[in-house]
């Protein structure tokens, strides 16, 4: 705990990242013993359209949902959402990185030129062109996965840069050369020296999927019963919330959403500095 | 340059293209159970308040006007050709209207806030983040990174709202949405015209608060490296004036990167754009794409997004080809 406590001290945007969720965390756990999320979170619950007051420490929104249960619920649902996908896009994206630098050849061609022409079309529009194809059936899980269906690319570019950097190295080839096969250099050798970039390279992705998730819903493509931060907005913004004054009903999702998003900012930079310590950030 | 690398990249271009507009053919053919005409007809005759009986003949008229009772290799090459005419199809729920005419609307409300926005944001950030790393800048200046991180890492439209809140509702300084006043015809008159500015001015506030962060950052860490460079200690050491090492050498070399930065993320700009314009209900694309998505009006949501792909397909290629202009150091003879 100490050398962690002096290790955040030289590398601060860790800890800043790892407070933010820490505050998110409490925040959510006196809720999830406070409410039945299973109900609270969901329309019919409370009386609609309330101020934040001792009984609705957040309010209530115009279809009777209890804004702190939905926040809860929301903050783990679209977490969910981007670490789902966040993990399935780096693992897809570890393997090809993988495959493609270290295998050459056309496989390296075919692999990259993907990655380079889907790179340059703009994501969320495919993705809302899948989203909306399958809009009646959406939910947490297939929203999570058309998500990850994009998501891949970034970490098979970084992967692969890195082992191609790493494949050159002396030490890998004294591996070669005392015999080793692929499989035994790819699992002894190259993935305990990437482990630090797979790390920051998932904070970038969860920040991704994240991203997309909330702007899927908020463009009303989201599973629309569910009480995601996303949806939320969404409601939001269907309510003209705002226009009427109802700023509780927007302020809850908009404080955790930028809450996530500067601490996955703050612990990908402070990873990023940990993977990477030679070229220093300069924060 | 090499007219390899060109047509090579042309090429590629056409290979995009492709490649999107095959998606948007297959995609909502893949959807089982989906049928926009059918629910399109009921909708339309639950709406008039009666359930006509001979609904599936109606169904069937419009299966082949649209062309759907045709074998699927033929649709797909009539398909392809229509999107090379830029002919998108009619919109399902505006009926007889074009979805081009939509598009066409919708474009220049976009086009003026978020050429605004990116122009805007992207010089403020460079000359922003360049002064951050020059050392004999003003020290205040440094204390801005904290409050740039910060917004940088919120949504857009998460920042429009915030702003909608307080600069709209509460102080009431800007209009609360809309992109010009409820009653007034849109024509070219002065009185107009600031009108048009006044409402522009906080979606494209929420997209330069946003995303100036991001363009001085970037900028500050290209000018810290720069400033360990030979070439610039040369300079100094030669006597020239501290405002020409730092325009002269320093910024113009940093923007290379900024340039690439910008063309890459052109793509999240636009979709982050499109729900600023959501959120302040300005009648640009992004609102259209929203409209289009709660009525079910499939034609206009991928005719909108092919065309958004093809747009910024043609920008990509332009600066693609444009860049051994501005970094004479790139020739493409071995790409």
């Amino acid at each position: 705990m100490k050398g962690f406590l002096n290790y955040v001290r030289r590398n601060p945007n860790l800890g800043i990242g790892f407070l933010m969720f820490t505050i998110l965390f409490v925040f959510c756990a006196i809720g999830y013993f406070r409410y039945d999320l299973a109900k609270a979170a969901y329309p019919l619950a409370a009386p609609a359209n309330k101020p934040p007051s001792w009984q609705y420490p957040l309010g209530t929104d115009s279809q009777g949902r209890e804004l702190y249960a939905v926040i809860v619920a929301g903050t783990f649902l679209t977490l969910r959402i981007g670490v789902t996908a966040g993990l399935i896009g780096l693992a897809t994206g570890t393997v090809l990185g993988f495959i493609a630098a270290y295998f050459r050849g056309w496989v390296d061609v075919v692999i990259k030129s993907l990655v380079d022409i889907l790179l340059t079309i703009p994501g969320l529009m495919v993705l809302i062109i899948i989203a909306s194809a399958t809009k009646q059936a959406m939910s947490i899980t297939l929203l999570a996965l058309i998500i990850a269906s994009l998501a891949w690319m970034g970490p098979t570019r970084t992967i692969r840069a890195q082992v191609l950097s790493l494949r050159e190295r002396p030490f890998l080839q004294a591996a070669r050369l005392s015999g080793m096969n692929s499989i035994e250099i790819i699992f002894l050798e190259l993935m305990p020296n990437l482990l630090p970039y797979l790390a920051a390279s998932l904070v970038g992705s969860v920040t991704g999927g994240i991203f997309a998730s909330i702007g899927l819903e908020a463009f009303g493509l989201g599973a629309m019963r569910e009480p995601t931060l996303g949806m939320t907005i969404y409601w939001v913004i269907y309510y003209s919330a705002l226009l009427k004054g109802m700023w509780w009903w927007a302020m809850a999702p908009v404080t955790v959403i930028i809450i996530i998003f500067i601490g996955l900012f703050s612990l990908g930079a402070g990873l990023d500095e940990l993977a990477n310590p030679r070229t220093r950030r300069v924060l | 340059m090499r007219t390899g690398y060109v047509v090579q990249r042309i090429l590629l271009f056409f290979a995009i293209m492709w490649l999107a507009a095959t998606i948007n053919f297959v995609l909502p053919r893949l959807a089982t159970g989906r049928d926009p005409i059918r629910e399109q007809l009921i909708a339309q005759s639950m709406r008039g308040g009666f359930m006509s009986t001979s609904m599936e003949v109606m169904v069937k008229e419009y299966r082949v006007k649209f062309g759907l009772d045709e074998p699927l290799p033929k649709q797909y090459v009539t398909y392809l050709w229509n999107t090379l005419r830029f002919d998108l199809g009619k919109s399902l729920t505006n009926y007889p209207k074009a979805v081009m005419n939509l598009i066409g609307e919708a474009l220049p409300w976009t086009l003026g806030i978020v050429s605004f926005a990116i122009v805007t944001s992207f010089t403020l950030g460079t000359i922003l983040g360049a002064l951050i790393a020059w050392p004999s800048a003003p020290r205040l200046l440094k204390f801005t990174v904290p409050f740039l991180l910060t917004f940088s890492a919120v949504p857009f439209y998460i920042l429009g709202l915030i702003l909608i809140y307080f600069f709209a509702f509460q102080l009431k300084w800007f209009p609360i949405g809309g992109g010009y006043p409820i009653g007034t015809v849109p024509s070219f008159t002065f009185g107009f015209v600031t009108k048009l500015v006044y409402h522009a001015m906080l979606p494209s506030l929420s997209m330069i608060l946003a995303s100036t962060g991001g363009w001085a950052l970037g900028m500050r860490g290209m000018m810290v490296t720069i400033q360990g460079e030979d070439y610039m200690n040369y300079a100094e050491a030669k006597g020239l004036t501290d405002s020409r090492i730092f325009f002269g050498y320093g910024v113009r070399n940093a923007m290379l990167p900024q340039t690439t930065g910008l063309a890459l993320s052109l793509g999240q700009l636009i979709a982050g754009a499109g729900l600023v314009e959501v959120v302040f209900g300005y009648p640009g694309i992004g609102s259209l794409l929203g409209q289009s998505i709660t009525q079910f009006d499939y034609t206009t949501i991928y005719g909108i997004v092919f065309f958004l792909i093809v747009t910024l397909g043609i920008v990509l290629l332009v600066l693609d080809l444009l860049y051994p202009l501005i970094d004479p150091r790139i020739n493409y003879e071995q790409a």
